[in-house]
């Protein structure tokens, strides 16, 4: 079971180039909007197509440029999940799910799946409801019911909770994750939101500027994200370039400091970041201290976020206490906050990271 | 009062039977054909798009008479194709009424492809590709999801082809003559009436035509309103 793309596509702007291979279970692309991650999923069911490239199913070739094969959507086996449904307004729940099944001749034998999949998703009583009389949860059932329906060996979800408030969103997610769960090849998640990929997905493919870097688990790709855009779109606050400069040494010049680091790879690294809740207030002596002068204190919900000006430094970073913690601080103190060398994130670029991994 | 009686028993009642039939099949042959256009033009490249897309909208804004010189031109018994369509299938387009529905068909048509057209465009592309991943052939997509979806835009450009199918003067007077009882149409009549100066007799065909004109458009809105409830309005 594995889904292997590697294609490339001229979009306004910018070129997509994207090469990864997803295994069963669910792999999520994770990029900002409009790092053509919705596009390489077009792609893939074969509503759009690329300039050039490969892409293959379990060994089934659904398009190559070179052997001149794109398989049309309807034979591909590949189910898509829209961000708004794309439930047919014209037609009934049942009908919407019929659609999906609407290969299967055997009448006697499409009743039966209709109703196992009817029951499955607890969509029992809706049957004959339109889709503009359900609501966004409902839709959101029937909508990969439907999927489902039609026996896809791989699953595409395009940002499947963009269109949700967040109570809702995370009630959906759940059952969503269930079906995943419940399903035994590849899920391929689109996503913008980090919290959502984290709790979805094994294994992330990080697009950025339309470019894909190496698939990673999850889990590692949070704790040591390995390029600057990783970092980013892991939600990393505070990045700025740096440089070897001892065996665990790096110097940060925007901050004015010298980091020590848990790690001594020897990697190429251009850049280091540190997450903003793992900055902390310590003594002038302590491992990676910087004194810092507070800049602005913003209350978040849960909370305070504080922007430090580094003593000889130039650009600000980013902390976030909780407000117990932080009650004393006030724009213009002097205080002294510290890095954890285990904090001390690593980055160079994609192609290094690679090399460095094998 | 008794005067009006006396028209209404002298009349005779053929324009009635040949406009409503001449309508009719007009608009069924304009309904598919324009649906067929629209999605033809739909998949073409930008400029064949231009170029296809005003031929097809000509009728529309030429006064119908040259669309009649032109109809002449094809079907004419002393031109190449109408020789050869009597020639070889006997079939007589001029001073026939073939040539009332070709006339009447060829006027109303743009109406039905734009309307068709542009209602087709509105449709929400996703639910194109949803019925791709699902499986659905082209055909069943179209007809089952597509034409749905764009109803309101496709009933309203049937009953303007109707309309103007039902009414149409130029044209036909042209191609297919005003023959009583075989092409004489309503609005021929009413033309043919007036220049006698028997403005009682045109009074009723205009009533009559208003009458049909009017019931149809507020019966098939009523209609329309009910087939589409299950389609969000604004």
């Amino acid at each position: 079971m594995a889904l292997e793309v590697d294609i490339r596509r001229q979009l306004q702007g910018f070129m997509l180039d994207v090469s990864f291979s997803a295994q069963a279970g669910v792999t999520a692309l994770l990029g900002a909007s409009g790092s053509g991650k919705s596009m390489t999923l077009r792609c893939i069911a074969g509503v759009e197509r690329p300039d050039e490239g490969r892409i293959a199913l379990d060994g089934r070739v659904l398009f190559d440029s070179a052997a001149g094969i794109d398989l049309p959507p309807q034979k591909r086996r590949v189910g898509y999940l829209f961000q708004r449904y794309a439930l047919f307004p014209n037609m009934t729940v049942l009908q919407n799910i019929g659609t999906g099944l609407s290969l299967e001749r055997d009448r006697p034998l499409r009743r039966r799946k209709l109703e196992d999949l009817i029951g499955r998703f607890q969509l029992g009583g809706l049957e004959a409801r339109y889709p503009r009389e359900l609501s966004g949860g409902q839709m959101q059932r029937v909508a990969l019911c439907r999927m489902l329906a039609a026996e896809p060996e791989a699953i595409l979800l395009d940002e499947p909770f963009a269109a949700l408030d967040s109570f809702l969103r995370w009630q959906l997610e759940r059952e969503v994750r269930r079906t995943l769960s419940e399903f035994p090849g590849v899920a391929l998640l689109v996503s913008h939101d980090r919290g959502e990929v984290y709790r979805m997905s094994g294994r992330v493919c990080v697009l950025a500027g339309g470019r894909s870097e190496p698939v990673e688990e999850t889990g590692r790709l949070f704790d040591r994200p390995r390029t600057l855009q990783s970092a980013l779109i892991t939600g990393c606050k505070n990045v700025a370039a740096a440089e070897w400069i001892g065996p665990c040494t790096v110097s940060v010049p925007d901050w004015g400091v010298r980091l020590t680091c848990a790690e001594p790879d020897g990697r190429a690294v251009t850049h280091v970041g540190v997450r903003a809740h793992f900055i902390r207030p310590c003594a002038p002596d302590a491992e990676n201290a910087v004194r810092c002068r507070v800049a602005d204190v913003t209350d978040d919900v849960f909370s305070r976020v504080l922007t430090l000006l580094p003593d000889g430094g130039a650009a600000t970073i980013r902390a976030e206490l909780g407000k117990a913690e932080s009650d004393g601080f006030a724009v213009g103190d002097e205080v002294t906050f510290s890095m954890p060398p285990d904090a001390v994130m690593l980055l160079g670029d994609a192609a290094d990271g690679d090399a460095a991994q094998s | 009062m008794a005067n009006l009686w006396e028209i209404l028993k002298a009349l005779d009642y053929s324009p009635l039977w040949i406009s409503l039939k001449t309508g009719i099949v007009a608009t069924v042959l304009c309904f598919f054909l324009g649906i067929w256009a629209a999605r033809a033009v739909m998949r073409m490249g930008k400029r064949a798009k231009a170029v296809v897309d005003g031929l097809l909208t000509l009728p529309m804004v030429l006064p119908p008479t040259v669309a009649g010189f032109f109809l002449l031109l094809i079907f004419s018994l002393r031109r190449p194709v109408g020789t050869f369509l009597y020639a070889t299938f006997s079939i007589k387009v001029v001073q026939s009424w073939l040539g009332c529905i070709v006339a009447a068909g060829v006027i109303a048509f743009p109406l039905m492809y734009r309307n068709a057209r542009a209602a087709f465009e509105q449709v929400d592309i996703e639910l194109l590709y949803a019925g791709r991943t699902l499986g659905m052939s082209e055909r069943r997509i179209f007809w089952r999801v597509v034409l749905p979806s764009a109803g309101p835009g496709v009933v309203s450009g049937t009953i303007l082809t109707f309309a103007r199918a039902l009414g149409e003067y130029g044209a036909t007077s042209m191609l297919a003559g005003n023959i009583a009882g075989k092409t004489g149409t309503i609005s021929q009549r009413i033309a043919m009436v007036i220049q006698n100066g028997d403005y009682a007799t045109a009074g009723v065909w205009v009533a009559v035509i208003l009458v049909i004109s009017f019931a149809i458009v507020v019966l098939m809105n009523v209609f329309a309103d009910r087939k589409l409830k299950n389609v969000r309005k604004w």
